[in-house]
């Protein structure tokens, strides 16, 4: 499907549509305090976007200089082109330790890879410990933000939940308690998983070692007690130097949820003794990308989620309705540059305001490259051939200003005259919940020429 | 100084009131001024729909149209932005003739504020306006700082608008979220505009607006739309005809 | 063809890959420690501002036995039956840490006194090693926590924090700021999600 429907069936429930803007738009606030709260905050997501575009431009440099010094640390390095590689490296080192039980920490990498279903096929039971990837975990559908997976569930909604699959009160759903009754349920998930899988949020090239970040302590917990912890990364993750986390950390969490860091940064650099560590670099199309004049800033993403926040779109229209791994603004980019056929409406779900990308800590200019996509889907003769054929008739007449006169004439002259149900009527969707323009007589060209013949005299205040 | 007005297609057919307003508030400030009547569309609903080869053409055109004037000045945000910062694609690096026709196009307000050097403009206009910040007005052509961006600018609306005798501005909850209209977004995107215009009427109706008004008239045809659907009574100005209206007011303030 | 040799054929194909349109290379901002980075009057009021604005607690007090005399009439810590401190003379142990080779052997601590290097005032974040416990998963797995630094050690903000460590030396390092929490259900913040349910704070003026 493609998004619009999808998205008119989500504001077709307009209370629902608007607790859900509230929600995202109340997190957006808490971000401008932050911001606010830091004088060099600019300045900041300058740094950010030059460190992002400096190690894009040397990447293979910066990869190589990272194997090195993890190798060093004795952490296991492992490369893959694809999802499918991605998935098959870890499903082999999971073997080897026979491992039957896995915890994992959010990871939008994994998500992308589909690495979940495909473990649970080969036998592994796979436990989600974020709490909101845990709630959607549970009710067996993909998260809708990926800061905040289960935005889009109200609070009885996980109440039913739990109390089917963990057994909480009947109708509770007051969030200390649910919480509280995850947090005792994946409690004995951590102390039964034979390892531990995390997503990263930053490789440092100089250190070789990798740094993850949550509230929770869940992927902490989950790699501090199995012996294996396999940290799986897109290749666009590594940055240059140990100082730069200064920027990153200061950026990350102020502009995700409006706090001045996660509760836990943690940085890893190395297996605990008698232990492993795993890094999976992945690449699955990201070195397409890098090729990409127009699209290679869609890399320096730091998954914090504040376009999504920002995009009145998203707010409007739902995680789920972009039927991609990464929705709202950034998705939009990223989903067509993986299936451009698939996500070929993504582009176009958006009003072009601009908002993410002066909300982004790492100045991708999303809007921009949105635009872009639009034309890279113009050119790949994706667009739908309705809207195709109506912007070479519209700008048919635009090469021709008689015509375009006469045409507008015809159009004020119709809009005047015709009968209501001639104007409004289901073909015409600008109509259903808004009137047309109030058609004048006369264009502002004959307006301009009329006054100027009138008022052709000395007293002309036109001079 | 040889100033071209460049009114947006749809506004020289359904605003030209707002059009007039233009050519009035230049004139107050004594502004020469000319309309090449050759002039149609910039080009921004086929470039926006990912229609690049149907819009280059009408690129072309504006060039041609425009070539020769100091200033190209227009009462809209969204279509200088097209020009200013959209047109780079369709030109060779090397053109400078398009580039100077590129630079130089410019925003009423900022035409007003930046090249003439207003500052306050003398007038009477005693109601409550809600301004709706276009957001390519905002965040492209930076007419005032944008929520997002921790960088205090000129707001060029409020700086036109402020001085006006007896004018009261809505205090908004959301000070420039979007109003959906996103031109062709409006129609494919119908459920999530129209919401979003909702909101914002809302907003404004909340806050007490009594006029709304905004650099573009496309945003305000959509707001405008809604409001006259749901039989709001808010009145909706183009800032250059609340200016225009404004100045032939004595004022108590002009000396 | 074995995992090694396809370990080596993808990364040689990624990196041609990458290698075949880099783009030119731009320079890398310089990031010094001191730069025109956000300081504060009073670095350990903004600590203790930001922590509480976190869900954690700063008490500051002049040494180790103020420290201990304090956390002995704290409810936390009153409440644990299973407790545990690294630092002599804040609190006592009701498990020998030493005697522990699987950290699953922690799973009850209700109570951990840690140590941390030094606070971060714009942040609350506390900088911590496992080169202080035997068991990385000390800092996650108690229900309560305290961290114990010498009040001296407060630096202003993040740059300042990586200019005085080496982060690559330890095999785990990070920066913990209050205790666990989500607001993952209808954004509704919740202190304690999987870590700690209370993080306490010791700035300890004579250690």
């Amino acid at each position: 499907m493609s998004h619009p429907p999808l998205a008119a069936e989500f504001t077709a429930n307009r209370s629902r549509a608007h607790w859900h803007d509230k929600a995202l738009w109340f997190v957006r606030e808490k971000r401008d305090r932050m911001a606010n709260s830091v004088p060099e905050w600019e300045q900041l997501r300058e740094h950010a976007s030059a460190i992002k575009m400096h190690t894009v431009s040397q990447l293979p440099l910066y990869l190589e200089q990272f194997e090195r010094n993890a190798l060093a640390l004795g952490v296991h390095v492992h490369w893959a082109e694809t999802a499918e590689d991605h998935n098959r490296i870890v499903l082999e080192i999971l073997q080897r330790h026979s491992v039957k039980r896995i915890v994992k920490s959010k990871s939008m990498l994994t998500e992308e890879c589909h690495l979940n279903p495909f473990l649970e096929k080969n036998g592994i039971e796979v436990v989600d410990t974020d709490l909101g990837e845990r709630i959607v975990q549970l009710r067996n559908e993909p998260p809708s933000h990926i800061v905040l997976p289960a935005i889009h569930i109200r609070k009885e909604e996980v109440g039913e939940c739990f109390h089917e699959h963990l057994g909480t009160e009947k109708g509770a759903s007051d969030p200390a308690y649910l919480t509280e009754a995850a947090r005792g349920h994946l409690r004995q998930k951590f102390c039964q998983a034979d390892a531990g899988i995390t997503g990263v949020n930053f490789a440092i090239a100089e250190t070789g070692g990798i740094v993850v970040c949550t509230n929770e302590g869940n992927a902490d917990l989950g790699v501090s007690l199995p012996k294996v912890h396999i940290a799986c990364m897109g290749i666009e993750k590594l940055i240059p130097r140990v100082s730069d986390l200064a920027v990153f950390l200061r950026l990350l969490a102020r502009s995700a949820t409006g706090q001045p860091i996660t509760t836990y940064s943690s940085h890893f650099h190395g297996p605990r003794p008698g232990c492993e560590l795993h890094v999976v670099l992945v690449d699955d199309g990201r070195s397409g990308i890098i090729q990409s004049s127009e699209f290679r800033r869609s890399l320096s993403c730091i998954r914090c989620g504040a376009c999504m926040n920002t995009c009145p779109v998203y707010r409007r229209s739902g995680g789920h309705s972009y039927e991609s791994t990464v929705p709202g603004p950034i998705g939009s980019i990223l989903a067509p540059l993986k299936d451009s056929e698939k996500h070929s409406s993504l582009p176009f779900a958006c009003s072009l305001c601009g908002s993410c990308t002066d909300v982004c800590p790492v100045k991708i200019d999303l809007h921009h490259q949105l635009l872009a996509m639009r034309g890279l889907l113009g050119q790949r003769r994706l667009i739908a051939t309705s809207k195709k054929l109506s912007m070479k008739f519209v700008a048919g007449i635009m090469k021709r200003t008689w015509l375009f006169n006469l045409l507008g004439k015809f159009a004020r002259l119709s809009l005047r005259v015709l009968p209501r149900f001639a104007i409004y009527h289901r073909f015409n969707p600008w109509g259903r919940q808004r009137e047309l323009p109030e058609a004048p007589a006369k264009s502002f060209r004959q307006m301009y020429a009329d006054r100027k013949s009138t008022a052709s005299n000395p007293g002309d205040k036109s001079k | 100084m040889k100033v071209a007005l460049f009114i947006p297609c749809y506004v020289d057919q359904f605003y030209p009131n707002v059009g007039m307003a233009t050519v009035a508030v230049l004139e107050h400030f004594g502004v020469e001024h000319e309309f090449p009547l050759s002039q149609t569309c910039c080009g921004q609903p086929m470039a926006n729909s990912g229609c690049m080869p149907e819009a280059k053409p009408l690129a072309e055109r504006f060039v041609e149209v425009f070539d020769g004037f100091d200033y190209i000045v227009a009462p809209s945000g969204s279509c200088v932005s097209m020009v200013r910062h959209h047109y780079e694609e369709y030109f060779d690096h090397n053109d400078t003739r398009s580039r100077k026709v590129r630079e130089n196009t410019l925003e009423l307000s900022e035409f007003l504020t930046r090249v003439l050097g207003v500052t306050t403009v003398f007038g009477s206009f005693p109601h409550q306006v809600g301004i709706h910040q276009s957001c390519h007005g905002l965040r492209e052509l930076r007419l005032a700082s944008s929520s997002e961006v921790m960088k205090k600018r000129d707001d060029l609306l409020k700086t036109l608008l402020g001085n006006l005798d007896g004018i009261r501005f809505s205090q908004l909850a959301r000070k420039d979220e979007c109003c959906g209209f996103g031109g062709t977004f409006a129609v494919a995107e119908e459920a999530v505009s129209c919401m979003m215009g909702d909101d914002r009427v809302n907003d404004h109706v909340q806050a007490g607006t009594e006029v709304l008004t905004a650099g573009d008239m496309s945003c305000l045809m959509h707001l405008e739309g809604i409001i006259r659907r749901q039989k709001r009574k808010i009145r909706v100005m183009h800032f250059a005809e609340i200016l225009a209206e404004a100045v032939n007011v004595p004022s108590t303030a002009r000396r | 063809m074995s995992s090694a040799s396809k370990n080596s054929a993808a990364r040689e194909a990624i990196l041609r890959r990458v290698r075949a349109a880099l783009p030119q290379s731009t320079p890398l901002p310089e990031l010094p420690a001191s730069g025109p980075w956000q300081t504060f009057e009073d670095p350990t009021t903004r600590f203790r501002e930001v922590l509480e604005s976190v869900g954690g607690l700063m008490v500051r007090v002049p040494d180790v036995g103020a420290a201990d005399a304090w956390l002995r009439d704290f409810e936390p810590w009153k409440k644990s039956a299973t407790r545990l401190t690294v630092i002599p003379g804040l609190g006592d142990s009701t498990l020998d840490l030493n005697s522990i080779d699987d950290p699953h052997a922690l799973e009850h601590v209700g109570f951990a006194v840690l140590k941390g290097h030094f606070g971060v005032a714009e942040n609350a974040a506390v900088w911590v090693t496992d080169a202080d416990v035997r068991h990385r998963v000390l800092y996650f797995i108690p229900q309560h926590m305290a961290l114990a630094i010498p009040a001296s050690q407060i630096v202003n903000n993040m740059h300042e924090a990586y200019g005085r460590i080496q982060v690559g030396g330890y095999p785990f390092s990070g920066f913990i700021s209050g205790p666990s929490k989500t607001a993952d259900i209808e954004q509704s913040l919740v202190i304690g999600a999987h870590g700690a349910r209370s993080l306490v704070v010791f700035l300890i003026e004579e250690w």
